[in-house]
């Protein structure tokens, strides 16, 4: 029988892979073919969606993107046995795109059935969990702290000390939470992973649960990601019925359980106190730090909150040793980073390195420039908060104090790309905006300082005492940036500031016209 | 949306006690509210005050906190254009105002005849295939405008 996959991954979706899947199966049934389907996570080559896989001796050759209309064709063509048509990438494995990365928190994405858990563990799945058992929990803080992973949400915070401080609380009532509220433009990597391979997230959290005593673990999901909230409930029932998730797992004597809890379109609720408050059932507002959340988090208890990517990293750390990671990267950035290319290029998708490559490599290498075909102009890195970067600026390396001594920073590792036609003190208008629209209001910088923001540039842009109004929103940034109480108001000046920075003519260009 | 129940007390009560055994049952009580009724009513908000034992005024600030609920009847289909920057890399303010004024719509707005609602959202995770839009829950990357008027009158049928 020959063996299909079709991604169910959001994007592949919205590009009509539930369709062509759908007609895969009418055609092999017309033609009598025996075909299994396996409705995998994405590879990541986006641009290629739908990405139909078919097994072969050599390897799993890819056609993509594939429409209905394709269909009969490929079957004309003999794709079931890898046969050539004008769709056909080759051996998916041997792409240049595929061969230029190191996948260590995406190795198993789109390989695998995400909901198999015997594929799941035929790949190397729960070997990290194992281990943990093996070695006890001290040994687990230790070992993820050793190998210098540090969190991918954006604040690049160390794991191992968060799980060491929340371990060193007295025994009692404790939890693990997940922040899947990955709202940042450009970004979709926590997505991929929990459609890919969920339950690489649902055994970093048993490691972490058993690491620091919680046998309660909430995964926060964005509502803006419907076929995730599918694909994890089914993950975590499947983790269920194999044993993996319950009392006494495998005969450990740990208890865990994990519970998805779904947003309601609130930004802020990516903030780790917010996020706890609206897990909580309250307004997202911010919580003033100290206490920390490892010391007082979720319903007064301490609390261990990680970004996914971080946690769906921890296995592989677990069961290769913490040596194995930390000897990727470069500097203080230790291990790979997902970087997820978007925006206006021509190969988008989700790229994992090692930290260390230049800025410019990606967007002109990998990304293939722009999708437009005109001149690359800025780079927006690591979301709506996320500096605007120049050309001039792309030896950077992707490194998290590299981009912040440039103003900039990692954050998630989104980069949005825009070209020449891009007007950026509308894009800085915006990032006011914005934040104004998702502030969550306890701070006054934040909250009052992004509606004056929105104001001060549209009086920049219709021309009115330009000078005086720049200083006054340079002003405005340095108040937002240090007297708000989280990221949103804290982080929202660096889109404005570096669009100020390296684009002042955009913002002078108004001025000249009301001039003429 | 079509499928939305009419709001009733005894279905809410029924709805807010499924959820009683929750830590923190809040959120998936008002996630539930709306998938049975289209929105959430303000009687159920009384309710779930009454419920969970805190002020009306407390509830009502949490319901309004979050852009996804919705304190009145919506359009039979509801179709999300997402205005962040990747989107907006790729023209999409440019184009959601260009349909917006065709429909003669604010972002928000339901068209006269209650078929559709076009509403704002930042960001569905569909940034390399920009601009990205969720209609009824159904993702669509790459939209253009002819794409748009087909949605437009497919809610119309």
């Amino acid at each position: 029988m020959a063996k299909v996959y079709i991604p169910l991954d959001m994007a592949a979706v919205a590009m009509g892979a539930d369709k062509l899947a759908a007609a895969v199966a009418q055609e092999a049934a017309a033609r009598g073919e025996n075909v299994e389907i396996v409705r995998n996570g994405s590879r990541g080559m986006l641009w290629l969606e739908p990405l139909i896989e078919v097994e072969t001796p050599a390897g799993r050759v890819g056609y993509g993107p594939a429409k209905v209309k394709d269909v009969a064709s490929l079957f004309d063509a003999g794709f079931l046995a890898g046969g050539a048509h004008r769709l056909s990438i080759g051996i998916v494995d041997e792409h240049p795109w595929m061969k230029r990365q190191n996948r260590v928190t995406f190795v198993r994405c789109g390989v695998i059935d995400p909901l198999s858990v015997a594929e799941y563990e035929a790949h190397d799945g729960f070997k990290g969990l194992q281990r943990a058992f093996a070695v006890g929990p001290a040994a687990v803080v230790e070992e993820v702290t050793k190998s210098g992973l540090r969190g991918r949400g954006g604040a690049g915070f160390p794991t191992g000390i968060k799980w060491k401080t929340v371990a060193d609380c007295p025994p009692g009532k404790k939890y693990v939470v997940v922040n899947a509220d990955e709202g940042d433009s450009g970004t979709f990597a926590d997505r991929m992973i929990m459609e890919g391979d969920p339950l690489s997230l649902i055994e970093g959290m048993l490691i972490c649960g058993y690491a620091v005593g919680a046998s309660k673990g909430y995964v926060y999901l964005r509502s803006e990601y419907p076929i995730v909230a599918k694909v994890f409930q089914s993950a975590i029932e499947k983790a269920l019925e194999a044993g993996w998730l319950g009392n006494n797992i495998k005969g450990s004597g740990f208890d865990f359980d994990v519970e998805l809890r779904i947003g309601a379109g609130a930004y802020v609720c990516g903030e780790e106190t917010s996020l706890l408050e609206s897990l909580e059932g309250k307004r997202g507002i911010v919580r003033a730090k100290p206490p920390l959340p490892a010391h007082v988090g979720l319903f007064g208890k301490p609390t261990v909150i990680n970004n996914v990517l971080s946690m769906a990293t921890i296995p592989m750390i677990m069961e290769k040793g913490a040596k194995h990671y930390a000897d990727l990267g470069v500097g203080r950035s230790r291990g790979t980073m997902p970087l997820q290319i978007a925006g206006n290029v021509k190969y988008g998708g989700l790229f994992e390195t090692d930290f260390g490559i230049p800025l410019g490599t990606v967007v002109n290498e990998i990304a293939g420039g722009t999708r437009s075909g005109r001149p690359v102009r800025a780079v927006q890195v690591g979301g709506p908060l996320g500096a605007y970067v120049p050309v001039s600026l792309f030896d950077l390396p992707i490194d998290y104090e590299a981009f912040a001594a440039k103003d900039s920073l990692i954050g998630h590792g989104g980069l949005v790309v825009f070209d020449d036609t891009v007007d950026m003190s509308w894009m800085a208008r915006f990032g006011m905006e914005f934040c104004a629209i998702e502030s969550c209001g306890k701070c006054t910088p934040c909250r009052l300082g992004s509606t004056r923001g929105v104001e001060t540039i549209d009086k920049i842009r219709s021309g009115q005492n330009v000078d005086a109004n720049i200083d006054l929103l340079k002003d405005l940034c340095h108040t937002m940036r240090f007297g708000s109480l989280c990221a949103l108001g804290g982080f929202a000046p660096y889109p404005v500031e570096s669009a100020l920075r390296h684009f002042p003519e955009d913002f002078r260009k108004s001025a000249l016209e009301a001039a003429e | 949306m079509s499928g939305a129940a009419q709001y009733s007390d005894e279905r809410a009560r029924e709805i807010i006690a499924a959820h009683m055994g929750l830590e923190g049952p809040a959120m998936p009580i008002l996630h539930a509210l709306q998938e049975e009724f289209g929105y959430v009513p303000d009687a159920a908000v009384k309710q779930m005050a009454e419920a969970l034992n805190i002020s009306r005024a407390e509830m009502h600030g949490v319901v309004t906190f979050y852009h996804d609920f919705r304190r009145a009847p919506h359009g039979r289909h509801t179709l999300k254009l997402c205005r962040a920057e990747s989107c907006q890399s790729m023209g999409a303010e440019r184009q959601a105002r260009a349909f917006l004024d065709k429909l003669k719509l604010d972002w928000g707005g339901t068209t006269p005849d209650g078929a559709l609602t076009v509403e704002p959202i930042y960001c569905l995770g569909l940034c390399a295939h920009s601009p990205s839009a969720l209609y009824d829950g159904e993702p669509i990357g790459c939209v253009d405008a002819e794409r748009l008027d087909e949605i437009a009158a497919e809610a119309r049928d």
